[in-house]
């Protein structure tokens, strides 16, 4: 890398290398350690959102409360019939009966299945969008036909959840933010003090005629590469344990959990972070040495 | 020949203390060879500050290179230090650059191609004659090779005007003379030379070099136009 006025080799026997410089390459990796693992969580999280909400988004339950059985049954086909016919309902079928007994096995036992047990009817409706207005047309066209018909959107009952994880998303976000400015935070008290151990050489380039560009250039390089350095070591290691962690949800077979997954587009904004650190890193150090040297003549 | 600094009632104070140097006022002409005399505290080093842009006056005005160098942008700075080559009192040099990466650090700042550096620099070596410890660093160099690897850093840039302070402190005498030959020759390529000196056995050795006088931060003779040796009445021991 040529950083303008000095080849790469004489820019860092310039700043002497030597020693203890390391230490900022692994605060970096610790930093895009964390900051991968948040934004995993962050990404995965929106993932598993976006998933829940087309599924939820324009389904419906329609519950038939009728104590006698012909009567719900009429009323189950009045209900069907009017939602096949209605607009903007894409399908409308009936949960069979065997099913509803299965659902209700862990609580009722063997009785969920007895013929004359006046369990409500149900339909399971799939619209062409999740509009509120669509939801209430279908609502009150079910109404019409079948008195006893109780009309429940799934995305109310999810509301919750999906809330929950809209919060994560947004902590995940904010962690991501604190931790970026940590890092700026970090790259600026190190240039400084990078300025300070090298005062005198400082003090000789601009004797020599040195620009401050000439002299912050040789601080951001630095500083870029450690970001750089470190970061693909956190972040590689981050990605791992995301990776694990992914493999472990999967085995788990929880339909909630099994959206909280991180596409191929997520891994790629992951394998980014260094490279955004580092460009963080570049200019947070530009701008903390040209501060520094404007208090020099 | 053009006057290539100028100094107007320059005074320079640091802190709230008294003047470090006051009222003085000299020209320096272009391609002239100067000497700066005092003794220690009359306010050589500060002088020598103000000439190389290391501190600006406190009052009075300073022009270089025909601008006024007290109102001069920082910015503009820089262009002007590459016009000047300074041989520091303390040398300077960057402690962990080997002699040939101290002696190029002038050619690489201006940008000058890698690939132009490597022969000044070793001629430059060669001249203050130490060609044999190009890859030495200064904390192995003795003062006075160190004093030689600050005078080849100060020249390689062939600058404009050539500030020494006190720059044959640490050598021999053989190599004092072959110093002061050495910026002899720059003066003739047209360089302006100022030289703060203690050493008056050095001053005999530019018949044509001028001779400029502090004391107590005021220079003896205003006009700077004081030539080798110096009428009886301004000899040092009568000034002291």
């Amino acid at each position: 890398m040529r950083i303008g006025f000095i080849t790469a080799a004489a820019d860092r026997r310039l700043l002497d290398e030597r020693g203890g410089t390391r230490a900022m390459m692994w605060i970096m990796a610790i930093m895009l350690f964390l900051t991968a693992l948040a934004a995993a969580l962050g990404l995965a999280t929106l993932a598993a959102t976006a998933l829940l909400d087309r599924q939820l988004v324009g389904r419906l339950t329609v519950q038939i409360v009728e104590p006698s059985a012909p009567a719900r049954a009429a009323q189950t086909a009045a209900a069907l019939a009017a939602l096949r016919a209605a607009p903007g309902v894409r399908d409308a079928a009936e949960v069979d009966r065997a099913r509803l007994a299965a659902l209700l096995r862990p609580w009722l036992g063997a009785d969920g299945a007895d013929p004359d047990l006046p369990i409500p009817a149900m339909i399971d409706v799939d619209l062409t969008s999740g509009g509120d207005a669509a939801a209430a047309s279908v609502a009150a066209a079910v109404a019409r036909v079948a008195p006893s018909a109780r009309v429940d959107r799934h995305q109310r009952w999810m509301s919750p959840v999906s809330g929950f994880m809209r919060l994560v998303i947004w902590l995940a976000a904010g962690l991501v933010a604190l931790i970026a400015g940590a890092t700026a935070a970090v790259v600026i008290l190190a240039a400084r003090a990078s300025l300070e151990t090298h005062r005198e050489t400082i003090e000789v380039m601009h004797m020599l005629g040195s620009t401050d560009m000439q002299i912050a250039r040789l601080f951001q390089r630095r500083i870029a590469l450690d970001t750089l350095l470190g970061g693909a070591v956190g972040t590689v290691l981050a990605v791992a344990v995301a990776a694990a962690l992914g493999a472990r949800l999967a085995t788990l077979g929880s339909d909630l959990l099994d959206g909280l997954a991180l596409g191929r587009r997520d891994w790629a904004l992951l394998a980014l972070l260094p490279f955004a650190f580092a460009l963080l890193a570049t200019v947070a150090a530009r701008y903390a040495v040209l501060g520094a040297l404007r208090k020099i003549l | 020949m053009a006057n290539i600094v100028q100094f107007e009632n320059v005074g320079l104070r640091y802190g709230t203390g008294a003047e470090t140097l006051s009222d003085v006022s000299f020209t320096l002409s272009s391609g002239a060879f100067y000497f700066l005399t005092g003794t220690s505290g009359a306010g050589k080093t500060s002088l020598l500050k103000l000439l190389y842009l290391a501190q600006r006056p406190t009052r009075g005005g300073i022009r270089l290179f025909g601008e006024d160098a007290v109102t001069l942008p920082r910015a503009r700075l820089p262009g002007f230090r590459r016009r000047i080559g300074v041989v520091f009192q303390d040398f300077r040099l960057v402690p962990h650059l080997s002699a040939y990466d101290n002696i190029a650090l002038p050619l690489r700042v201006s940008g000058v191609a890698e690939s132009d550096i490597d022969a000044p620099v070793r001629e430059m070596l060669a001249w203050v004659g130490l060609d044999r410890r190009i890859d030495a660093k200064p904390p192995t160099l003795s003062g006075g090779e160190q004093q030689r690897v600050a005078i080849a850093r100060a020249v390689i840039g062939r600058p404009e005007i050539l500030v020494a302070d006190e720059p044959t402190g640490n050598v021999d005498p053989d190599m004092a003379e072959r110093l002061l030959h050495l910026f002899d020759s720059l003066n003739r390529l047209g360089t302006t030379v100022v030289v703060a000196t203690h050493d008056f056995h050095l001053l005999g050795r530019i018949p044509d070099a001028h001779m400029m006088r502090l004391d107590k931060g005021r220079l003896l003779d205003p006009t700077g136009s004081l030539r080798f040796p110096p009428p009886e009445s301004q000899a040092p021991g009568a000034a002291a």
